[in-house]
This record gives C-alpha cells, structure tokens and sequence, in this order.
C-alpha cells in the first residue's frame, strides 16, 4: 500500500477538471514520468503556482465538488503520482477521475463540506501537513500550531484496490 | 418493482458482486483508441499478460491526432496498430478508414440494446443512444477490460428526464442537453445515469439521441440511456436482418430494455420541450448556458464543425441548409471535420461538401483534432471558437483560448456574421 500524507496543496475551487490538471496536448507522452513537468499547468487559481517549490512540496491535494471532471485521461491521476502526490480529499469527485484513482491504488477521500472548509482555514498559516490512516479511516490535519482530526468512509471495493495496489492486480487474480 | 434500462443491463451482465453495491460486468464491447489505450497495452506487455480477452469484441481506432503530426503522436498510432495486428482485431480502422470513435463504432453497427461498452474516453456515454450502458473509463479499468472482459461499477442510480412537446425549428438534440446540462449542472449527474423520454425523444434520429447522450458525461453521468425503438432497429437492420425474421421482430427483442413502465428513479423532471430555445455556452463550463437571443453579438475568430457531438451527416444537413449560397465573415476562419469517412463521402454525394467550400470553410479530414486542442484548427491566446463541440474548458481548443459551444445550426449562422447568430432568421 502507498504512503497517503504529507504537505498539502490547496486547490480552492469547485469543478476542477482533467484538462487543467494535465492539459490535453501532453497525452501524447507515452510514460508517466514524462508528464512530470506538467502537473496542473492549465489551472488558474489566484495565488496558484504550478511551478513553486511549495506546490512541488506537496503530497496532498485538498480541494472543493466535483474535483476531476471532464476528460476520462487516467494521465490526471498519474501526474499527481509522478510529483508524488497519492492523495486528493474533496467534497466530491466526479466518477471517472475517482476511479482512476483508485484503480492505480491512490486515494480519492470525500468528506463533508464542513470538514473540507475546516481544512481549507488552514491555508494561508504556514505549511499545513495532513496524515492519512487508510485502515482506521482517518484524516489529521496539523499546521499553524493547530491539529484537527476527521473520520471518513471509504467503500470495501475501493479499500481492496488501494491494499491491492490497483485493479489490474485484483481483477487477475479474481477473474 | 419494475426496472430500469441500466438495471435490466447490470442484472443480466452480472459477474460478481465482491462488496456491497459493487458490481462487475460481463462486457460486450471495448472500444480503444490511440491516446489511451498505448499505456494500457505497455502494461500488459511489462506484466507478461499481452493478451485479449476476445479479439471480436474489441474494436480500435486512430482517431484523435490523424494522420499523425509528429513522432510521439506516430507512436501512439503505431503502438496501437501493431497491437491491433498482433492479436487479429479485425475492427480496426486506420488512415482513409478511420473517424471519430463515437461516431463510426455506431456507423458500424457495433452498439446494440442492452449492451455493456467501455472506452478510455468518457464521451463514450454516446452509445446508450442505442440503449446500451455505456461508459467512459480510464486506462487501467480499460486494460482489464482488454485482458478480462469485466469492468467494476458501483450500482446505477437514474434520473429520468421526460421531454414534453416538441422542439421548435432551429431547435436541436444540442439546445436540448446544454439546457439541461445548465439546469442541473456539471455534477449533476454524478455517479447517475440519465435516462431521456418523451415525445420529442421519441421523433430524434439516431443522431440526434448520439448527440444528446454524448453530453451526459458534462452532467457528470455515467451514461446517457434512450429507449430503444423503431428509429434503432431501422438505424442498425442492415447489420441485424440475418438476426430476425423481420423488423418488428427485433424491435420485440430489443424493448425488453426499455425501462419498466414502473421503475423507480431517483428523480423525474418535466421539460417542455418547446420552451427549449437555441442554447450557447458562455464561460469554461459547459453548465454556463444562455440562450442565443442572450448571446448574439460576441465576435468569434473561428467556427468549427465536427467531433463525436455534432459531424455526423444530419448536422453537416443542418449547417449547409444555412451556408448554402452564403459566404462567411472575412475574419473568420471556418473549419469542417465530418466525423467518419463515410460521412464524408456522403456530404460529398450530397453537394454539402461544395457548400461548405464555396461559403469559405476548409474542410479537414475526420478527427478529433481541434475539439481537444491536438490539431486541425488549435487556438491562439486570446481567440474566441464557436464550436459544435462538447467542452467549454479554459484552454480546451489551445492556450488561452475560448470556446462557446452550440449546435451545427448556430455555428453555421455565426460563421455567416462573425459573431454568435441566432440560426433561425436564416431558416
């Protein structure tokens, strides 16, 4: 299983789709590692920097709904993996990018949207650094001299395919 | 309980059920492409599993950047040729046979009721035009799906839409789904399928359902699901006649997909259909919808037509019924992709290809090309497209470029001005 935590990233908005996260001319490279340099290139976010050191720190993604629409691209996910990035929490994701996720052994994490605003108050206060407990279901949250703590739900097939390591494992040996 | 299209499929195409509300299906088709499906056969190759689960039910194309514009983009091309080669995919369609995938698999006759489909594309919700489920997935549900013929999902939920009343002239398939993709949003049809009724599905063509379908996956849904009729059976009776003795003997067979008078959905919405009103898209999401009236007057730098949305034959009819013996704006740059071969052969047979021309667009080769900034028509910072495509997204079409989508129809009569037009002063 795959290390889940570390130094987040704030993406503060709703709807943040596949092209932004690697856009569609990059589909051409034919190994993950090459899509490296181009981790949320198109993403216009104030304050957002694809290219700073922190964004480059990061290894956790926190943003709002609906996180991954659009394009079906698996490349989305392996973007994140390849900047070593195996975590997205958002209140929601759209269906295809979540599975990918998982599908890879990365953890896509819905929690509420009061849980993700509390989250969200720690940004702009130093780094903020969160852990993630695959097996007790757990999220904690630590920066600017606070800590705080969430649970959340993860279904059993998804569970599988992160302890799995991914689908392709999973289904081989079951099917 | 009665049930519906998508629990009529998952219930018949049930493999197993590892966990509560997970199920695995027995697939009926997968269908790859060039961008996605090269990681997936790199894998199965670095696994030593570079098999197919049934070569017949496979079917590939080269269709987003074709013929290739470079050496990466030939070797996607070549990755998958000569996987397709290796393992005797005899659906195959390469250069001077290939097209846009959502559109020449149907042309083909490959989707039928009750089928289960997956593609690494998510637009491949088209297909439940035809009935089916299916679904757009990423490269590793792909790769299994090529090596096992099984996909995971989680149990259907469905939203109904019933379609009141008929469209007005001018009023197209597209009108249609941005209107509804405006009502509920770009999630909200998450984790759901779309099931469309009513009498203004019931008249659509094929194509026309393909195109309403289509743009489920910009509602966030799984699939986009029409009840399959009489429109189906004649679409697909070339490719069934040795199936069934006769017409009404498929459409017997195929209507036991329909959904049950009694099935229960998760909601059921209304439309009147003839308050629809010609629809334009306005910012980066394709639920930022306003009406033509609302947008007429924005200058445009380019017009294109084509993609798995809107370049089949029927939209290319629709356009040319507007350019015919008109000439577009001197500023704008007008590009048609008719989606297959065979579409374009056709509109060629048709004379439409000599009004497209005369009125001033080029007329490219069929691909996806411009529709994900890849080739054929890729917009310069600051440019403005009036497309028939199906994504609005910052940066889609090309680096700081922006893209208002609409139908065939619109796109013709803003070509026409130079700026977004409403198409029915010229109907």
């Amino acid at each position: 299983m795959k290390k889940f935590g570390g130094p987040v990233l704030f993406l503060d908005r709703s709807d943040i789709n596949t092209d932004e996260i690697i856009p569609a001319k990059y589909l051409t490279e034919i190994t993950k590692e090459d899509l490296k340099p181009y981790l949320l290139e198109d993403l216009k976010l104030p304050g957002f920097d694809p290219k700073s050191s922190e964004t480059g720190k990061c290894r956790v993604v926190v943003s709002r709904a609906n996180f991954g629409c659009g394009s079906s691209r698996e490349h989305a996910p392996w973007v994140f993996e390849v900047n070593d990035i195996t975590a997205v929490i958002a209140e929601s994701f759209a269906r295809i990018f979540r599975q990918n996720m998982f599908n890879c052994g990365m953890a896509a994490i819905e929690l509420s949207k009061e849980d993700i605003d509390c989250i969200f108050s720690f940004a702009g206060a130093g780094e903020t650094v969160i852990d993630i407990d695959m097996n007790s279901c757990t999220i904690r949250a630590a920066g600017g001299g606070r800590v705080e703590s969430f649970n959340f739900i993860i279904s059993p097939f998804d569970k599988a395919l992160v302890l799995a390591g991914g689908w392709v494992d999973y289904a081989d040996s079951r099917y | 309980m009665g049930k519906t299209t998508a629990e009529k499929i998952f219930a018949a195409h049930l493999v197993d059920e590892p966990f509560p509300g997970t199920r695995v299906l027995r697939l009926d088709t997968v269908l790859c492409h060039e961008i996605t499906t090269p990681i997936a056969i790199d894998d199965l190759v670095r696994r030593g599993k570079d098999r197919v689960f049934d070569a017949k039910k496979i079917k590939a194309v080269i269709d987003h950047v074709t013929p290739s514009k470079d050496s990466k983009t030939a070797t996607q091309a070549k990755i998958l040729r000569d996987w397709a080669r290796r393992h005797a995919i005899s659906d195959f369609f390469d250069i001077g046979a290939n097209g846009v995938c959502h559109a020449i698999f149907p042309e083909k006759g490959y989707i039928r009721p009750g089928n289960t489909v997956i593609m690494g594309d998510s637009h491949t919700c088209t297909h439940g035009a035809f009935g089916a489920f299916a679904a757009g997935v990423g490269t590793t549900d792909l790769e299994v799906g090529i090596l096992k013929g099984v996909c995971a999902f989680r149990e259907p939920k469905t939203i109904r839409f019933n379609l009141k009343g008929k469209l007005h002239k001018g009023v197209y398939a597209k009108d249609l789904i941005l209107h509804i993709i405006g009502r509920i949003g770009v999630n909200g049809a998450t984790d759901r399928v779309i099931e469309f009724h009513g009498e203004s599905i019931d008249e659509m063509s094929m194509e026309s359902r393909m195109t309403l379908c289509n743009m489920a996956i910009e509602a966030g849904g799984t699939s986009g699901i029409c009840m399959p009729d009489m429109t189906t059976v004649v679409y697909l009776w070339p490719f069934i006649s040795s199936e069934f003795p006769s017409k009404e003997a498929a459409l017997a067979e195929y209507s036991k997909w329909r959904a049950d008078d009694d099935a229960a959905y998760e909601t059921v919405t209304d439309i009147d259909a003839t308050l629809v009103e010609p629809a334009v898209t306005f910012g980066y999401k394709p639920d930022q919808v306003k009406t033509v009236s609302e947008m007429a007057g924005e200058p445009v730098d380019q017009v294109y037509i084509g993609s798995c949305t809107n370049g089949r034959l029927e939209d290319l009819r629709i356009a040319a019924g507007l350019l015919k013996g008109r000439k577009i704006a001197p500023a704008v740059r007008g590009i048609l992709s008719p989606a297959t071969p065979k579409v374009y052969s056709d509109a060629l047979k048709e004379g439409i290809i000599d009004i497209f021309m005369d009125a001033g667009f080029c007329v490219t080769n069929p691909t996806c090309g411009a529709c994900l900034g890849m080739s054929n028509g890729v917009l310069a910072e600051g440019e403005v497209c009036a497309s028939t495509t199906n994504r609005n997204f910052m940066g889609r079409m090309g680096k700081g470029g922006m893209v208002h989508l609409m139908s065939p129809a619109t796109a013709a009569a803003t070509a026409i001005e130079g700026k977004i037009a409403d198409p029915r002063r010229y109907l």
